[in-house]
């Protein structure tokens, strides 16, 4: 892969008893991040990924990877490349360069056959609003070719508190609901892998709460990887194993949230942020 | 490439074929679109042949002449729309995104198009034709077996164009839907609709000949005019259509290609 030398870590996240991560390249200051991990195979291999739109390079040969069973963020300000970066894992977005390897795959070599074990979530991407939340939900069932979609949604109705709005049209909802109706699509499937991205946006506290704990559950239930886009560090905090910092489509650091807290001397995930965004290298690395 | 790869799954494409009849179902004014247009064009020429049957040697010769024309006219335009106004519907809704992240081939995408294409051009069509029987007398239906040929003909050239059209959009975005609308229009003159090819000058009728549509028109006239179903312009027709439906097809996957390349698929507007 090419790595560079980098920090060794281990994971002390108490829902995740196993995570490590590699990261390598990309990086603006010559800083490489890399952990080996012999216990777990990757689910997300990244390998000197770029995408260039004419003059723009949005993704900057960035590598990465994330382990089975593990929830990873991937965190940057606007334009940073979170949005490309999961585009591309979801084949969505044809790569300038750079290899993606899902599941052992090659993603745009096996692309439809990975998309069956994989699933995607973003307030920013609608549903039809005409259509019911049923509707929606039943037409995304046969697309996954569910055995059963029928019992499948009255089951994520009841789990993602939708029951009493799957005869209601997509349209009608509020946000939140909408977003609750989004997440509810993205599990039809059961995904081994699911990106998320700012899973919990325009939710009320209450709820938000209610959907990271429905999504931990989901994930020690089946033992799913997720990969994260958000701008909330306290979920942050709360649900990822590790962090992946982009800046610029260059991934700048790496590492669990408590031990960038630590390696950046600040109290919270949010200072951690700001300081990347700013420019701020880390004490270690200084 | 394994075979899960190149996998054709008739579900995913009955999932999106229920997806536009659910919303025919929530929307009666889409489903009254699909009928007004072709109805009111039948009953604008129905009078025009009413006048002209008494005025025109030409008309008075085969009066169905000019509702059959704009009744198979209507066939081409609407397989079009039909194909670039449903995919247009999933940019409007944002829904691509979605779509293309579940395991639904852009090829099961293409076959979707074209059924929904041929249940709203049967819808429209079909209206406005059950009403010309009381309303002029006039049923298209008798022409028998060779209206099944002209149909099929002008319907795929429509889906050809359409999926074109659909390609233009998804790669231009919707700023460039009014080419769904009026595209097709520029066809309409060199298409012998109304008149035979021979009206049109000779550097022009080379064109005309290279059209579909203008072996069936012809193909019409004959049938109306000299009751001989002539199969040589069916048979030129079919071949043409299977160049333009291989080239629509193929222009749409490349501009979901070029889509993908540009990251299109997410970023949906104008």
């Amino acid at each position: 892969m090419g790595c560079d030398a980098g920090a060794t870590f281990a994971d002390s996240h108490a829902q995740t008893p196993v995570r490590f991560i590699t990261v390598c390249g990309g990086n603006q200051n010559g800083l490489g991040v890399s952990v080996k991990n012999n216990v777990t195979e990757a689910v997300i291999e990244v390998v000197r990924l770029r995408k260039q739109f004419d003059q723009i390079v949005a993704v900057d040969e960035i590598s990465f990877s994330v382990q089975r069973g593990v929830t990873t963020a991937l965190l940057g300000g606007n334009g940073a490349g979170k949005t490309t970066t999961i585009a591309m894992l979801l084949g969505l977005l044809l790569p300038t360069s750079g290899h993606i390897r899902i599941f052992g795959e090659d993603m745009l070599q096996h692309r439809y056959r990975l998309l069956h074990r994989m699933n995607f979530s973003s307030p920013y991407v609608d549903l039809p609003q005409r259509l019911t939340v049923r509707q929606n939900l039943t037409i995304y069932g046969h697309l996954y070719r569910l055995r059963d979609t029928g019992k499948r949604i009255a089951h994520l109705a009841q789990e993602l508190g939708l029951s009493e709005l799957l005869e209601r049209r997509y349209g009608k909802l509020s946000a939140g609901q909408k977003t609750r109706v989004s997440l509810a699509k993205s599990l039809l499937n059961e995904p081994e892998l699911l990106l998320l991205d700012e899973p919990t946006a325009s939710l009320d506290p209450d709820t938000a709460d209610a959907i990271r704990s429905y999504l931990e559950q989901y994930q020690q239930r089946t033992g799913a990887t997720m990969l994260l886009a958000s701008h909330n560090m306290a979920e942050v905090e709360r649900m990822c194993a590790e962090v992946i910092m982009l800046r610029q489509g260059k991934v700048v650091d790496v590492g669990a949230p408590a031990e960038l807290i630590t390696r950046y001397g600040r109290n919270t995930m949010e200072e951690v942020f700001i300081d990347i965004a700013r420019h701020k290298k880390s004490e270690t690395a200084a | 490439m394994t075979n899960q790869d190149i996998d054709f799954s008739p579900r995913r494409i009955g999932a999106l074929v229920l997806r536009h009849l659910y919303l025919m179902r929530t929307s009666w004014p889409r489903l009254l679109e699909m009928i007004y247009w072709p109805t009111v064009q039948m009953v604008l020429w129905g009078f025009i042949t009413l006048f002209l049957k008494n005025n025109s040697s030409y008309v008075a010769q085969a009066t169905g002449v000019l509702l059959s024309a704009v009744l198979l006219w209507d066939v081409l335009f609407r397989g079009q729309l039909g194909i670039a106004l449903v995919f247009m519907e999933e940019m409007w809704s944002r829904n691509l995104g979605h779509l293309f992240v579940s395991p639904l081939r852009p090829y099961e995408m293409v076959v979707s198009l074209i059924l929904m294409s041929l249940i709203r051009t049967m819808i429209g069509i079909g209206g406005a034709a059950l009403v010309a029987i009381p309303l002029f007398h006039f049923n298209i239906f008798a022409m028998g077996l060779p209206l099944l040929g002209f149909f099929l003909n002008l319907i795929i050239m429509g889906w050809a164009i359409g999926l074109l059209v659909a390609g233009i959009v998804l790669r231009y975005g919707l700023g460039a839907e009014s080419v769904a609308w009026i595209g097709i229009f520029a066809l309409q003159p060199i298409s012998a609709i109304y008149y035979p090819v021979a009206i049109l000058p000779h550097w022009l009728q080379p064109v005309a000949w290279c059209l579909p549509s203008s072996h069936v028109f012809e193909g019409m006239r004959e049938l109306l005019f000299q009751h001989t179903f002539n199969t040589t312009h069916l048979l030129q027709a079919m071949a043409l259509n299977a160049l333009y439906l291989t080239c629509g097809v193929a222009a749409f996957l490349a501009y979901f290609r070029a889509a993908r390349q540009r990251g299109l698929l997410l970023q949906i507007g104008e």
